[in-house]
C-alpha cells in the first residue's frame, strides 16, 4: 500500500539558462492525493508536465509505476492529464471526446460502450452524451475531461491547476467531488495548484515550491501549524512574523529579544541561528482590554483598522513601533457592533506553545 | 424668431436634453454628416456602376453596346454556343482546379509549417511567402516566362498551372496561419497524452481545426486562378487560351453582348465563391469565439 508509484530522482529542468526545477526529488505513494503547491513561476506545472512526458527533464529520473520513464512518449506513458484549459476536443461530442482515448488505442467497440457509460455516470454527466463542448458550461467540460482521462484507467491523475476557471462557488463543490472521485476509483491524483485553500483542503500530503526547489513536504495540518520556513509559513494562510534575538536555551525553552515584546520563552528544540523569526497565526492570537496573565506573549496596541467577513474580522493593531499584527476575531454573538472598535487600546496576547520559531 | 425662442424656453423644462441630443451632429457621428453620406454613395457609384452597366447591357438587344434597345436572354445563348468560348471555358475550370488542389495542400503545409516550427530563417520564410502576394502580377509573369524559356518547357496548359499554384499557395498560407493562430496547443498535448500518436493526433484533432481555413483557402485559390489575366497571358501558349484572356481578345474586335454575357457569368462564379468563402470564414470566427 505504501509503495511509492512516482518517484522523481534529482529532477532539474532548464529552460535555456533559466532553471525552471532545481534538483527536485519527491515520492509520491500509490493512492495518495497529493499537491504540488507553489506561486506562479516556481516550475511546479514544468514538474507536472515533465511527469506527463510533455517536457524532457535536463537531469535526474522519473520512475513510474516501476518503469524508468525516459525514452518514453506522453501517449505510452501510464499517466492522465487534466488541463488548465481542460482542452476538451471542439468538434467532438461529449461521448466522443471521453471515448477517444480508447478508439486511437484499439479498445473493441463494445468494450468502449460500456466503459463511457461508466466514465460518464461516474463524472455524473449522463444526460449529455450528445452535447458538443460549445453547448456545456465551464464546470461540465471540466468532467468531460476528467472522464475522458480517467477512463484510460491511469496509475496516477495529473490535474493541472483544474479549478482555476470556475467560479468560487463551483470551485468549492469540485474540490469536495475531486476528492469523492478519487476515492471512487483509488487513482493517485497529483494536482498542480497556487491555491493554497484548495491544497489544504484536498490532498493528503503538499509539497510546497519556490524557485524551482521543494522547500516542503508534509500533510495539510503539519504544514500549516509547523512550516518549516519564512517562505512556508507566509504562503500558507496569514501569519503575524516578528523578528527576534536569541538570547540562549533554559530548559528546554528558548530564550529570546524581540522588539515590542520584550525577552519571551518559547519551547523549542532544535538549533537556533542568532536571529529567528518569532511567528503566530492571527487566529491563534487574543485581544483583551485588560494586561492577559503571566506566561502569555503579549504586546499591547491600538486598533487601526477591522476588516469585516461576517464569520469572523480581521483586527489589525498598531503595536508602539509601527508594528502591525493582525487578530482573527470569530463573530460567534449576533451583534452589530464587534467586540472592539477602531482606536481603541486593546492587549494582544497568544500562548507560547502558539509561537513558531521560524530559523529559516 | 419670438415663437422660436418661446418654443425652445418651454421645452427647457422638460426634455431639452434629449432634443439637443437628437438634433445635434456630434464629431464621431461620421455616418449622420450628410456631407460624408454623400461622398460615401459617390464612391460606391463609381465603383460599381461600370460593373451594374456590364450586366446591364448583357440582356440588351442590340449589336452594339451603346443604347438600351430591349431585353433578349439572346448573347447568353450565343456565349453558351460559341465553341471557342466553351473550350476556354474548360480550360479555366481545369487549371483553377488543378492549382486550387495542389496550392491549397502546399499552402496548407506552409501555412501550418510555419505556425508551428521555430526554424533558422524562419522570419526569412516568413517573408518570403509574402512576396508573391505584393510582386507586381507582370513581373511575376515575365519572370515565369523567362524561366520556362530557359528550361525549354513549352508554354501550355501545364505552363499555366504551375505558375498558378506558385502565386496562390502563399495565399493559401497565410489564410491557414491566420486559423491556426486561435488553435490552442493544449488540445494535441490531450490527444497525445490519451495515447494517441503523432498522426492520429494530427488526422483527429489538428486536422477538423483546419478545415475552415481549408476551404475558405481553396475557394479564394480557385477564383484568383479563375480570375487571372497577366500571369496566365505571359504563360499560355497555343491552344491553351483560358476563359479571361479569350474575353480579351473578343474585346478586341468589339464589345458586343455577348462579352457581356461571357463576362456575368464569370462575375457571378466568382462572387458566388467569395461569398461562400466569407460565410465559413465568419462561421468558424464565432466558432473561435465560442470557445
Amino acid at each position: 500500500m505504501n509503495r511509492p508509484i512516482v518517484s522523481i530522482e534529482n529532477i532539474s529542468k532548464l529552460f535555456g539558462n533559466v532553471t525552471a526545477v532545481d534538483d527536485v526529488s519527491l515520492k509520491i505513494v500509490e493512492g495518495e492525493f497529493f499537491a504540488l503547491l507553489g506561486p506562479s513561476g516556481c516550475g511546479k506545472t514544468t514538474l507536472l508536465r515533465m511527469l506527463a512526458g510533455f517536457e524532457i527533464p535536463s537531469s535526474g529520473r522519473i520512475v513510474i509505476d516501476d518503469v524508468e520513464m525516459e525514452g518514453i512518449d506522453p501517449n505510452r506513458r501510464p499517466v492522465n492529464m487534466v488541463f488548465q484549459s481542460y482542452a476538451v476536443f471542439p468538434h467532438m461530442t461529449v461521448v466522443d471526446n471521453v471515448a477517444y482515448g480508447l478508439k486511437v488505442t484499439g479498445v473493441p467497440r463494445p468494450e468502449i460502450e460500456a466503459r463511457v457509460e461508466e466514465a460518464l455516470a461516474l463524472v455524473k454527466l449522463d444526460g449529455f452524451e450528445r452535447r458538443m463542448p460549445s453547448q456545456l458550461s465551464g464546470g461540465q467540460r471540466q468532467r468531460v475531461a476528467l472522464a475522458r482521462a480517467l477512463i484510460k484507467r491511469p496509475k496516477v491523475l495529473l490535474l493541472d491547476e483544474p479549478l482555476s476557471a470556475l467560479d468560487a462557488k463551483l470551485r468549492e463543490a469540485m474540490q469536495l467531488e475531486l476528492v469523492r472521485l478519487r476515492n471512487a476509483v483509488g487513482i493517485t491524483f497529483v494536482i498542480v495548484t497556487h491555491d493554497q485553500d484548495e491544497a489544504l483542503s484536498m490532498a493528503n500530503r503538499i509539497a510546497v515550491m519556490d524557485r524551482g526547489r521543494v522547500v516542503q513536504v508534509a500533510g495539510p495540518a503539519e504544514l500549516y501549524e509547523f512550516p518549516n520556513s519564512r517562505f512556508v509559513a507566509d504562503f500558507i494562510g496569514k501569519i503575524n512574523l516578528l523578528d527576534a534575538q536569541v538570547a540562549g536555551m533554559e530548559n528546554g525553552r528558548l530564550l529570546a529579544d524581540s522588539p515590542g515584546l520584550g525577552r519571551v520563552a518559547v519551547p523549542f528544540s532544535g538549533a537556533a541561528r542568532a536571529q529567528i523569526g518569532l511567528a503566530v497565526r492571527p487566529e491563534k492570537v487574543k485581544l483583551e482590554r485588560n494586561e492577559p496573565t503571566v506566561g502569555r506573549l503579549k504586546i499591547r496596541g491600538r486598533v487601526r483598522e477591522i476588516a469585516y467577513y461576517g464569520d469572523e474580522s480581521h483586527v489589525f493593531i498598531e503595536a508602539d513601533p509601527g508594528l502591525v499584527i493582525t487578530a482573527n476575531v470569530s463573530n460567534d454573538a449576533r451583534t452589530i457592533q464587534g467586540p472592539v472598535a477602531v482606536g481603541d487600546e486593546v492587549w494582544v496576547s497568544w500562548a507560547p506553545t502558539d509561537t513558531l520559531v521560524l530559523t529559516e | 424668431m419670438k415663437a422660436g425662442t418661446l418654443t425652445r424656453g418651454g421645452r427647457a423644462i422638460g426634455v431639452t436634453p434629449r432634443v439637443n441630443l437628437r438634433r445635434r451632429v456630434l464629431p464621431l457621428d461620421y455616418a449622420r454628416r450628410r456631407s460624408l453620406q454623400a461622398l460615401l454613395v459617390g464612391i460606391f457609384a463609381f465603383l460599381y456602376f461600370p460593373i451594374v452597366a456590364l450586366v446591364a447591357f448583357s440582356f440588351n438587344d442590340s449589336k452594339r453596346n451603346v443604347t438600351w434597345q430591349g431585353f433578349t436572354f439572346d448573347y447568353y445563348i450565343k456565349a453558351f454556343n460559341n465553341s471557342s468560348l466553351h473550350e476556354a471555358f474548360i480550360n479555366s475550370m481545369i487549371i483553377a482546379g488543378t492549382a486550387t488542389l495542389v496550392s491549397t495542400v502546399l499552402g496548407a503545409m506552409l501555412g501550418l509549417g510555419l505556425y508551428r516550427f521555430r526554424f533558422p530563417a524562419r522570419g526569412l520564410v516568413d517573408g518570403w511567402i509574402s512576396l508573391p502576394i505584393v510582386i507586381p502580377e507582370v513581373c511575376m509573369g515575365v519572370a515565369m516566362l523567362a524561366f520556362f524559356a530557359a528550361v525549354n518547357i513549352p508554354l501550355g496548359l501545364f505552363t499555366i498551372t504551375v505558375s498558378h499554384i506558385a502565386f496562390i499557395a502563399p495565399f493559401v498560407a497565410v489564410v491557414i496561419r491566420a486559423r491556426m493562430a486561435g488553435f490552442d496547443e493544449s488540445l494535441e498535448e490531450a490527444s497525445r497524452d490519451l495515447g494517441a500518436d503523432q498522426w492520429q493526433t494530427f488526422w483527429n484533432v489538428t486536422f477538423p481545426f483546419m478545415i475552415p481555413g481549408l476551404v475558405a483557402g481553396a475557394l479564394l485559390a480557385f477564383t484568383l486562378s479563375l480570375d487571372d489575366f497577366v500571369i496566365t497571358f505571359f504563360t499560355s501558349g497555343p491552344g491553351s487560351t483560358t476563359f479571361p484572356i479569350k474575353i480579351y481578345s473578343m474585346v478586341r474586335f468589339s464589345v458586343t453582348p455577348e462579352v457581356n454575357a461571357a463576362s456575368t457569368v464569370l462575375i457571378v462564379l466568382t462572387l458566388t465563391l467569395t461569398v461562400i468563402a466569407m460565410i465559413i470564414q465568419g462561421r468558424s470566427g464565432k466558432q473561435m469565439v465560442e470557445k
